[in-house]
C-alpha cells in the first residue's frame, strides 16, 4: 500500500515518466502494413494515417448524415461540366450530356509540413540529406535520429505529385484501376512509368515531375484542377482519403536514396504530412506513437451538432483550438482478454473502432438500450454507438443450378431461406443486439435508407403494430413447397435438399455460428453443409462461381448509396469480370437504374429510383439481407468528445483527456493485493521448514549410526 | 430418430480406431500366451494406481466407442419416392443416447443447472407491456411448476437418485469381483493379486458421479449451455472421441515408420543408416507448428478440390481429423525411431543374433524373431507416454487455429470458443471449467498409466 | 576436434537443403503465388492486373521448380525455388512479401524473444533440478510420493489453462503485474515476471519427473554407495556425485534446446503481446507471408543443427572420457 503512494500502480504497463501527461492510450489488434498514402486502404492503417495526412476534404465531425467540409483545401472544390465539344454546361444539364468534369481545388496558403529531414537544408541552402551522407545513413535507424529537420509550405504541386504516384508501377495503388477509368491520362502515365522503371532498374528513383498527367493541371501555386471523364460525383468522397493527400517531391526523393529501404526508412513506414499529428515511433509489432505536429495549421473545435450531441456535452469545447492531446500511444494487443482487462483497469482510454474483442462484454437491448453492467457504470465507463456503414450478407451464387438463376422456383427457394434465417436472433445472440437487420443493401445514415414501413422488405417482413415482423416459418415452408421442395425434399425424387454454405474458418465462435445456421435451416427441414476453408480458397471459389451460398461483408468507402448498390451491378460480376458483385447477380432493369442513380445528386428523384431498385432486389433476393453492424465505442469518463462513426477517421484531434481524473482512477482501481504474496512466502516456509528439520534428523541419524559402528 | 431404418456409416477414423482396438485385442491375446509379457502386464495390474487409471480410461474409451458407431438415419418416406433416402447428417450412438442433450437447445447462455437464462431479455407481459428479466429456459428445469421454490429440492432428489443408482452399480461390481477373487473379504482387504480393490473404488466413484450427472441431465443442462444454447455436457462428451482419436490414431502413423526405419537404420548401418538419419534430422529441424500448419492447410485445399469425395460435413471434418493425426504422426515418429535405432545397434551385437547371422538365417526372420520382440517394451512405453502429449497438443493446435475442423467438438475448440467468455461480466466460466475437468481427468489417467507401464516394462527399472 | 566441427557443418548443408525443399513444396501446394498476391494486396478492389504486377515484381511469376521455356542450364536456375532459396545460405533473407526487410525485423524481435525464453529456461532448469533433487533426497517417503503426484497432476493441465488462469488471477484479480505488453530496460521485469513464471510452472511437472528418474538411476550405482559408506554426507553425495554424473543425460535433452530459445514461444508471446519471433512466425503463417515463413524455418533448422553440435561439444566438457574421432 505504501508503494502505491509513489505514483504508479504495480500493473501500470507504461513507463513511470509518462504518468500524468496529456497522452491518449489506445490499442491496435492487426499490424498496419502500409503507411504510404497511395497504398494504404485498411482500417488498421487509417487509425494512424488520417491523423498524419490532411487530404483536401474531410467530414464534419459531428453532423449526421455525413457532411463534407474543406480540409487542406481553402474551400469546397468548384465543379464545372463540359459537353463533347468542350463547352461549359449549365448546372441543370442532365448527366448524359456531360463529356467531362473539371474540379478546381484551391489549397490553403501558409500550411506547413511537419518537421522532417527531407526538408532539412545545410548552411548553403542545399538539401542536407540528399545525397545522403554515408555516416548519417549508418547512424540513423529511425527518422527522429536525423538531427536536422526542416519544413516547407504546402503547394498545389504536392497534390498533383501524389496523383501521379497513383500510376506508379511499383506502388500498386489499390484504387489505380478504378481511377484510370475517370482521370484522363492515368493509364498513359502508368505505361510510360512502367517502361521507364524497367529501363532504370529496380532500385532507381523515378522523378515523376518528368512525366505528364493529362487530366491534372497545376493552375498556380495554390490551385490545381482534376479532369474527370463523364461525371463522377463520388470523387469528392475520395478526396477525403489519403489517396488524394499531398506528397512533396523532396520527400519522395529523400526516401528513394539507396540504402534507405533496407533500414525501413521509407514513406511506407514513416509518413510525412501536414495533419495535426506526426509519427515519432513506429514499431508495428508493439507500439506506435503519434505526437502533435508543431507546424499544424490550427483548427477549432466544431460548434454545430444534433440536439442529442449537444445534450451529451459534445460541443462544450466549441471554438477551442484543436488538437487537445499531445501524444497518442497505441500498443499492439493481439489477444482479447488482455485488451479487455487493460481497458477495465484504466490503461486504455477507449476501445478501438473495430474491436470485436469487446463484443462479449457489452450487451444491448432491442432499441439501443445500453447494457453495461452495474460495475462498469459505477466505474464511469460510457458506451457510444452508431450504425456503421457496413452490410453483412449471405449471398447466393446466381450461377448455381439450385439456388441461382432467374427461374421462379429458385427465387422462391431463396426467399424461403431469407425468411427462415432469423437475422434478429442472430443479432441478439452473436452481436449482443448491436446491429440492425438489413432490408436492402443500404445501411441507416446513408441516403436511400428509409425508416418505417416504406423501408421494410415486404418479401420477408410484415408491418405489424408499427414494427417490422419477420414472416412466419409456415410462409417459408409454403414457398419451399412452391419451389418444388415440399418438406425439404425434392418433389420428384424425394431426395433431401442440401444447401452448401462456404465460409472461412477464421474468427471466433465460428463453430457456434455454423451450429446456429444449421438450426435455422432445420426449421424448414433443409440440411446445411458448411464448407469451411481459408480466405483464399473462398475467393477462388467465388471467382470460379463454384460457391452456392457465402457469407460476406462490405465496409463502405464513402457514405453514398452507389458504394453499396455497385455490389449487385451486373458488369461488376465476379465470374465474368472479377468485379465486386460476388453473387453474379444480373438484372438489366436494375443495371439501368443503377447507372442513372449513380450520377444523380441526392434528392427525391434519386430516392424514387433507389426505391425501384430496392423492389427489384427484394423480389429477386440475390442476397439474404443480413444486418448492419452498430459501431460502438467504450470509453472512460475522462475521455471527452469521442464520437463513433466509421466514416470519419481523423478523430484524434477532437478528443480531450482529463488527466488528473485518469491518474486518480487508475490508482484507485489497481491497488495491488499483497496478501497472496505473503501467503505464498508463508507456504514456502511451511514447506521448507519440515524438510530442513527432517534433513537435520537424517544427518544426526547417520552420524549416530556411524558412531555406533565405530564404537 | 431411427424409426425409419438407418444406414451404417464407417468414417475413416472409425475404421482406423476399430482396427486399432482389434490390434490391441490380438496383441493382448498374444501377450496372454507369452509368460514374460503376461508378467509385465500383471505388474501393471498389481499397482493400485495402474488399475484405477485403466478403469477411468476404459470409461473414456466406452464413450469414444459409442461416439464412433456412426449411421445415417433414413428420412420418412414421401410420395413418389422409389428408394430409401438417408439424412445427410451423420449421427453416432452417443448422439442417440444423448438425444435429449443434443436437441434441447436453448437460445443462448445458461448457467449449470439453471432454470432461467443467463442474460436478461425483454419479456412480453400478458397485458402487452414489456419487462426486462431473465426468461425461463425452454428445456432446462422446464418440468418445474414453480422454479424458485422447487429447484433446490428437485436437484437434491435427483442427486440422491443418481447416487443411489451409482451405489447400486458399485455393489454389483463388488459382488462380481468377489466371485472371481475368492470372497468379499479378500477383495476389501486388498489381498487379491491384481489391485481389484482400487479398480472397484475407482469404479464406484465413477459410477456415483456418472449416476448423478445422468440423473440431473434428464431435467437440466448439467454444465450449462454455450453461446448458441447447446448443452456443454454433450459437447464435452463429444470432445472425448476427438481426443482419443488424436491420441491413438497418430500411433498408426508413428509406429510403422518408427519401427521399420529405426530397425533398418540400426541393423544395417552404412548408407541406409545415413539416409534414415538424414530424413529424421530434416524433419526434426523444421519447427513442428509450421509443418502442421502447412499440412492442415494442404488438406483443406484437397477437400475443396474434391467435394464429391466428402458428401457430408462429418466426412469433411473426419478427413481433416485424420490428416491432423497423420501429420502429427509424421512429426513425432523421429524420437521413437532414434531410440529404436540405438537399441537395435546394441541388439545386433548380441551373441544370439550374431550366431543366427552366422547360421545364415534370413535377415527378415532375424529381425522379426530376435530384434523386434526385444524392442516391444520400448514401443509400448512410447505409445502410452505419447498419448497424453498428443491430447494436450490438440488443444493448443486447435486454439491456434490449425487443429481439427472448427465444426468438430474437441477440447481445443471448446477452449477457443470459451476464452473470451471469461471477459464477460458476469463471467461465463462453465464451458472452460467443463473442458478443464474432463481433459484433466483424461490426461491424468493416461499419465498415471504411462508411469505404471514404464515401471513394469522397463528392464532397468527391475 | 576442428575436423569434427567442419565435418558436422558440411553434413548440415544437405539437411538445410532438404528443409528448404520441403518447406517450399509444402507451402506452394497450399498457396499459389496468386493467393499470396491477394493476401498482400488486401480485400477491396483487387484486379487481375494488380495481381500480375505484384507477382512480376516479387519474382513469383516464374515456374516453381522447372522452367520448360528456358535454356538448358536455366531450366533449373530460372525458377522461383532457385531464386528464393539460394540467397538463404548466406543469410540474406531479403524483404518480406509486405515489402519489409526480414533481417532487420528478426534483429528487432530477437531481444524480446530472448528476454522471455532465457529466464524461463534458466529459472526452469534451476527450479526443476532442485525440486527433483529434493524428491530424490526424500525418496521412498510420503513427500516423494506426493511430489510425484503433484508433478503428474501439473503435467496433465494444458498450458492454455495455466496462461488463462495466471492472467486472470495475478493480473486481473490481484493487480500485481501488467496483464500483457513489453517494455525494455528497467520496466522489463514487471512485464516478464508473469510469462516467465507461467512458463516455468508449465514445465515443472514433466521436467522434474524426468530429472528425478535420472537421479534415481544414478543414485543406485555402486560408487554412490561407496561414497556413502565412507561417511560422505547425503547432500554432498547428491551434489558432488549424483548431479555431476547425471549431467550427460541432462545435457542431451537440454543443450539442443538452447539455440532454439531464439525462436521464442508461440503461445506465450501472443498471449502476452510480446513482439518476439514467436508471434512473428504466427503472424506470418496467418498472413501467408512465405518469405518470412521460409526464413523462420531456415533459421530454426540452423539453430537445431547448432544445438546438436553444441550437445556433442558439451559432452567433452562434462566428461573428459568422451573424445571426437
Amino acid at each position: 500500500m505504501v508503494l502505491t503512494g509513489c505514483g504508479n500502480a504495480w500493473n501500470d504497463p507504461y513507463p513511470a515518466a509518462e504518468s500524468g501527461q496529456n497522452i491518449l492510450y489506445s490499442a491496435f489488434v492487426n499490424r498496419p502494413k502500409h503507411f504510404d498514402p497511395v497504398q494504404s486502404y485498411s482500417e488498421d492503417e487509417a487509425t494512424f494515417l488520417y491523423q498524419i495526412y490532411e487530404p483536401p476534404l474531410q467530414y464534419h465531425y459531428l453532423k449526421r448524415p455525413y457532411v463534407l467540409i474543406p480540409g487542406a483545401a481553402a474551400q469546397m472544390p468548384t465543379l464545372s461540366r463540359y459537353d463533347k465539344r468542350g463547352d461549359l454546361l449549365s448546372d441543370d444539364a442532365i448527366a448524359a450530356d456531360v463529356a467531362y468534369t473539371v474540379y478546381e481545388i484551391k489549397v490553403r496558403p501558409g500550411v506547413l509540413y511537419q518537421p522532417h529531414p527531407a526538408f532539412a537544408k545545410d548552411q548553403d541552402g542545399r538539401p542536407a540529406y540528399v545525397p545522403m551522407p554515408a555516416a548519417m545513413l549508418e547512424a540513423a535507424t529511425t527518422i527522429p535520429d536525423f538531427p536536422l529537420t526542416g519544413t516547407r509550405e504546402l503547394i498545389a504541386e504536392d497534390f498533383v505529385y501524389q496523383l501521379k504516384r497513383l500510376a506508379h508501377p511499383r506502388l500498386h495503388s489499390p484504387i489505380f484501376e478504378l481511377m484510370r477509368g475517370y482521370i484522363r491520362g492515368l493509364s498513359g502515365l502508368h505505361a510510360a512509368l512502367s517502361s521507364a522503371a524497367e529501363k532504370a532498374g529496380p532500385e532507381a528513383w523515378l522523378d515523376l515531375d518528368q512525366f505528364a498527367l493529362d487530366g491534372v493541371e497545376v493552375v498556380d501555386r495554390y490551385t490545381y484542377r482534376i479532369r474527370v471523364e463523364g461525371t463522377y460525383p463520388q470523387l469528392s468522397y475520395w478526396m477525403t482519403m489519403p489517396f488524394f493527400a499531398p506528397v512533396p517531391r523532396e520527400v519522395d526523393r529523400f526516401y528513394a536514396q539507396p540504402g534507405m529501404a533496407e533500414k525501413n526508412l521509407t514513406l511506407d513506414w514513416w509518413p510525412v504530412g501536414t495533419g495535426p499529428y506526426m509519427l515519432i515511433e513506429t514499431d508495428p509489432n508493439a507500439r506506435m506513437v503519434l505526437a502533435r505536429n508543431p507546424n499544424y495549421r490550427g483548427e477549432t473545435y466544431p460548434c454545430e451538432a444534433d440536439a442529442e450531441d449537444v445534450a451529451a456535452g459534445m460541443v462544450a469545447d466549441c471554438g477551442k483550438a484543436i488538437p487537445f492531446i499531445d501524444r497518442a500511444v497505441f500498443s499492439r494487443e493481439k489477444e482479447g482478454i488482455p485488451y479487455w482487462n487493460k481497458f477495465l483497469q484504466g490503461y486504455y482510454d477507449a476501445s478501438g473502432v473495430s474491436s470485436d474483442n469487446f463484443d462479449q462484454a457489452v450487451q444491448m437491448g432491442g432499441e439501443g438500450e445500453v447494457g453495461l453492467s452495474e460495475v462498469m457504470r459505477a466505474q464511469g465507463i460510457e458506451l457510444n454507438t452508431s450504425v456503421s456503414p457496413t452490410v453483412m450478407y449471405l449471398g447466393f451464387n446466381m450461377l448455381d443450378p439450385v439456388v441461382g438463376g432467374a427461374s421462379e422456383a429458385a427465387r422462391k427457394l431463396r426467399l424461403a431461406l431469407s425468411i427462415a434465417i432469423d437475422e434478429e436472433e442472430f443479432i441478439s445472440v452473436f452481436l449482443n443486439g448491436r446491429g440492425s437487420p438489413a432490408m436492402h443493401p443500404v445501411p441507416p445514415g446513408i441516403f436511400g435508407h428509409e425508416p418505417g414501413e416504406a423501408g421494410i422488405n415486404p418479401m420477408v417482413y410484415d408491418w405489424v403494430n408499427g414494427a417490422p415482423v419477420r414472416k412466419s416459418v409456415d410462409v417459408a415452408r409454403k414457398l419451399l413447397a412452391e419451389a418444388g421442395y415440399p418438406g425439404g425434399r425434392d418433389a420428384k425424387t424425394g431426395a433431401p435438399l442440401v444447401v452448401h454454405l462456404d465460409t472461412t474458418s477464421s474468427g471466433m465462435g465460428q463453430k457456434s455460428y455454423v451450429n446456429w445456421l444449421t438450426k435455422q435451416l432445420r426449421k424448414i427441414d433443409l440440411q446445411l453443409v458448411v464448407r469451411d476453408s481459408d480466405w483464399n480458397r473462398l475467393q477462388d471459389k467465388l471467382r470460379k462461381g463454384n460457391a452456392q451460398m457465402f457469407f460476406l461483408g462490405w465496409n463502405a468507402d464513402y457514405p453514398d448509396p452507389e458504394n453499396f448498390y455497385f455490389l449487385l451491378y451486373g458488369p461488376q460480376g465476379r465470374v465474368a469480370t472479377q468485379g465486386e458483385n460476388a453473387s453474379n447477380y444480373q438484372n438489366a432493369e436494375f443495371d439501368r437504374l443503377f447507372e442513372a442513380m449513380k450520377v444523380m445528386p441526392n434528392g427525391p428523384e434519386r430516392l424514387s429510383i433507389i426505391r425501384k431498385m430496392n423492389r427489384i432486389l427484394q423480389h429477386d433476393a440475390p442476397w439474404i439481407w443480413g444486418f448492419h453492424q452498430k459501431a460502438f465505442v467504450l470509453q472512460h469518463g475522462w475521455l471527452k468528445n469521442r464520437k463513433p462513426g466509421a466514416i470519419v477517421r481523423n478523430t484524434l484531434k477532437y478528443q480531450r483527456i482529463d488527466t488528473a481524473q485518469r491518474s486518480e482512477k487508475r490508482l484507485a482501481w489497481n491497488r495491488p493485493v499483497i496478501w497472496p504474496l505473503a501467503l505464498m512466502a508463508g507456504l514456502l516456509v511451511l514447506m521448507v521448514w519440515p524438510m530442513v528439520r527432517r534433513y537435520r534428523q537424517h544427518e544426526r541419524q547417520t552420524v549416530s549410526v556411524t558412531d555406533v559402528a565405530g564404537g | 430418430m431411427i424409426g425409419h431404418g438407418f444406414e451404417t456409416v464407417v468414417l475413416w477414423t472409425d475404421a482406423c480406431f476399430f482396427l486399432l482396438i482389434a490390434a490391441c485385442v490380438v496383441g493382448g491375446l498374444h501377450a496372454w500366451r507369452r509368460p514374460h509379457l503376461r508378467r509385465s502386464w500383471a505388474r501393471v495390474g498389481e499397482r493400485p494406481v495402474g488399475m484405477a487409471a485403466i478403469v477411468v480410461l476404459l470409461v473414456f474409451l466406452l464413450i469414444g466407442i459409442l461416439d464412433s458407431l456412426h449411421f445415417r438415419a433414413a428420412l420418412p418416406p414421401t410420395a413418389g419416392q422409389t428408394e430409401t433416402i438417408y439424412a445427410t447428417e451423420v449421427t453416432s450412438v452417443l448422439d442417440v443416447v444423448m438425444h435429449r442433450q443434443r436437441t434441447d437447445v436453448e437460445r443462448t447462455y445458461s448457467a449449470p443447472l439453471a432454470t432461467h437464462a443467463f442474460v436478461k431479455e425483454a419479456i412480453e407481459l400478458p397485458d402487452g407491456g414489456q419487462r426486462r428479466d431473465f426468461p425461463r429456459l425452454v428445456h432446462g428445469g422446464a418440468h418445474l411448476a414453480d422454479a424458485a421454490q422447487d429447484h433446490r429440492a428437485d436437484i437434491v432428489s435427483r442427486l440422491a437418485l443418481g447416487a443411489a443408482v451409482g451405489v447400486g452399480l458399485s455393489l454389483l461390481a463388488a459382488a462380481c469381483l468377489s466371485v472371481f477373487n475368492g470372497g468379499i473379504k479378500r477383495l476389501m482387504r486388498g489381498e487379491t493379486q491384481l489391485a481389484w480393490r482400487s479398480a472397484w473404488l475407482t469404479w464406484s466413484v465413477v459410477a456415483v458421479v456418472a449416476g448423478m450427472l445422468v440423473s440431473l441431465a434428464q431435467g437440466y443442462h448439467v454444465f450449462g449451455t454455450d453461446k448458441v444454447g447447446q448443452d456443454v455436457f454433450y459437447l464435452t462428451l463429444k470432445s472425448v472421441r476427438t481426443a482419443l482419436m488424436i491420441g491413438t490414431l497418430t500411433t498408426l502413423v508413428t509406429l510403422p515408420l518408427a519401427i521399420a526405419l529405426g530397425i533398418l537404420a540400426g541393423y544395417f548401418g552404412g548408407w541406409v543408416d545415413d539416409v534414415i538419419q538424414y530424413l529424421y534430422t530434416v524433419l526434426n529441424s523444421i519447427p513442428g507448428v509450421l509443418l502442421i500448419a502447412a499440412a492442415v492447410l494442404m488438406m483443406q485445399v484437397f477437400i475443396e478440390n474434391h467435394p464429391d469425395w466428402f458428401a457430408t460435413a462429418a466426412e469433411r471434418s473426419d478427413a481433416r481429423l485424420l490428416a491432423l493425426c497423420f501429420i502429427l504422426g509424421v512429426t513425432s515418429w523421429t524420437g521413437l525411431c532414434r531410440l529404436l535405432r540405438g537399441e537395435t545397434l546394441k541388439l545386433r551385437e548380441l551373441e544370439y543374433v550374431q550366431a543366427a547371422r552366422a547360421f545364415g538365417v534370413p535377415t527378415v526372420r532375424i529381425l522379426l524373431r530376435h530384434v523386434l520382440p526385444n524392442l516391444m517394451h520400448i514401443v509400448i512405453i512410447a505409445l502410452v507416454m505419447d498419448f497424453s502429449g498428443l491430447v494436450l497438443a490438440e488443444a493448443v493446435l486447435s486454439y491456434v487455429g490449425i487443429g481439427v475442423d472448427p465444426n468438430m467438438a474437441s477440447f481445443g475448440t471448446l477452449i477457443n470458443a470459451a476464452r473470451m467468455e471469461l471477459a464477460r461480466d458476469p463471467m461465463v466460466w462453465w464451458s472452460l471449467a467443463a473442458a478443464f475437468v474432463f481433459m484433466f481427468v483424461l490426461v491424468l489417467a493416461a499419465n498415471l498409466l504411462a508411469d505404471v507401464v514404464r515401471d513394469a516394462f522397463d528392464p532397468r527399472a527391475g | 576436434m576442428w575436423a569434427y566441427l567442419v565435418r558436422r557443418l558440411m553434413y548440415a548443408l544437405p539437411i538445410l537443403m532438404g528443409v528448404n525443399l520441403l518447406t517450399f513444396a509444402l507451402f506452394f501446394v497450399v498457396n499459389t503465388p496468386d493467393d499470396m498476391a491477394r493476401m498482400q494486396l488486401g480485400v477491396k478492389r483487387v484486379t487481375p492486373e494488380a495481381i500480375e504486377r505484384w507477382k512480376v515484381e516479387r519474382g513469383y511469376d516464374k515456374p516453381l521448380f522447372f522452367n520448360e521455356g528456358a535454356e538448358d542450364g536455366e531450366q533449373l536456375t530460372d525458377t522461383v525455388f532457385f531464386d528464393k532459396s539460394l540467397r538463404m545460405f548466406v543469410f540474406d533473407f531479403g524483404a518480406a512479401d509486405d515489402g519489409r526487410d526480414i533481417a532487420r525485423e528478426i534483429q528487432q524481435r530477437m531481444g524480446p524473444s530472448l528476454a522471455i525464453a532465457l529466464p524461463t529456461f534458466v529459472l526452469g532448469l534451476f527450479v526443476t533440478v532442485s525440486f527433483a533433487l529434493m524428491l530424490v533426497f526424500f525418496r521412498a517417503t510420503p513427500l516423494d510420493f506426493w511430489g510425484v503426484v503433484l508433478c503428474v497432476a501439473m503435467m496433465s493441465i494444458s498450458s492454455l489453462f495455466y496462461i488463462i488462469g495466471g492472467q486472470w488471477l495475478i493480473s486481473k484479480v490481484w493487480h500485481l503485474v501488467p496483464i500483457s505488453g513489453y517494455g525494455g530496460g528497467l520496466d522489463a521485469p514487471r512485464f516478464l515476471a508473469l510469462p516467465v513464471m507461467l512458463g516455468v510452472i508449465g514445465g515443472i511437472g514433466s521436467s522434474t519427473r524426468w530429472y528425478r528418474t535420472i537421479f534415481l538411476e544414478e543414485i543406485s550405482r555402486d560408487y554412490v554407495r561407496t561414497a556413502r559408506a565412507k561417511g560422505v554426507s547425503e547432500l554432498t553425495v547428491l551434489f558432488r556425485h549424483v548431479l555431476k554424473n547425471a549431467m550427460i543425460p541432462i545435457l542431451t535433452g537440454v543443450v539442443v534446446v538452447i539455440p532454439l530459445l531464439f525462436m521464442g514461444s508461440l503461445i506465450i508471446e501472443s498471449f502476452f503481446g510480446i513482439p518476439g519471433l514467436g508471434s512473428y512466425t504466427i503472424d506470418a503463417i496467418q498472413a501467408q507471408d512465405f518469405s518470412v515463413v521460409r526464413a523462420m524455418v531456415f533459421i530454426g533448422s540452423v539453430l537445431y543443427i547448432v544445438g546438436l553440435i553444441l550437445t556433442d561439444l558439451s559432452y567433452t566438457l562434462v566428461d573428459p572420457r568422451v573424445r571426437f574421432e
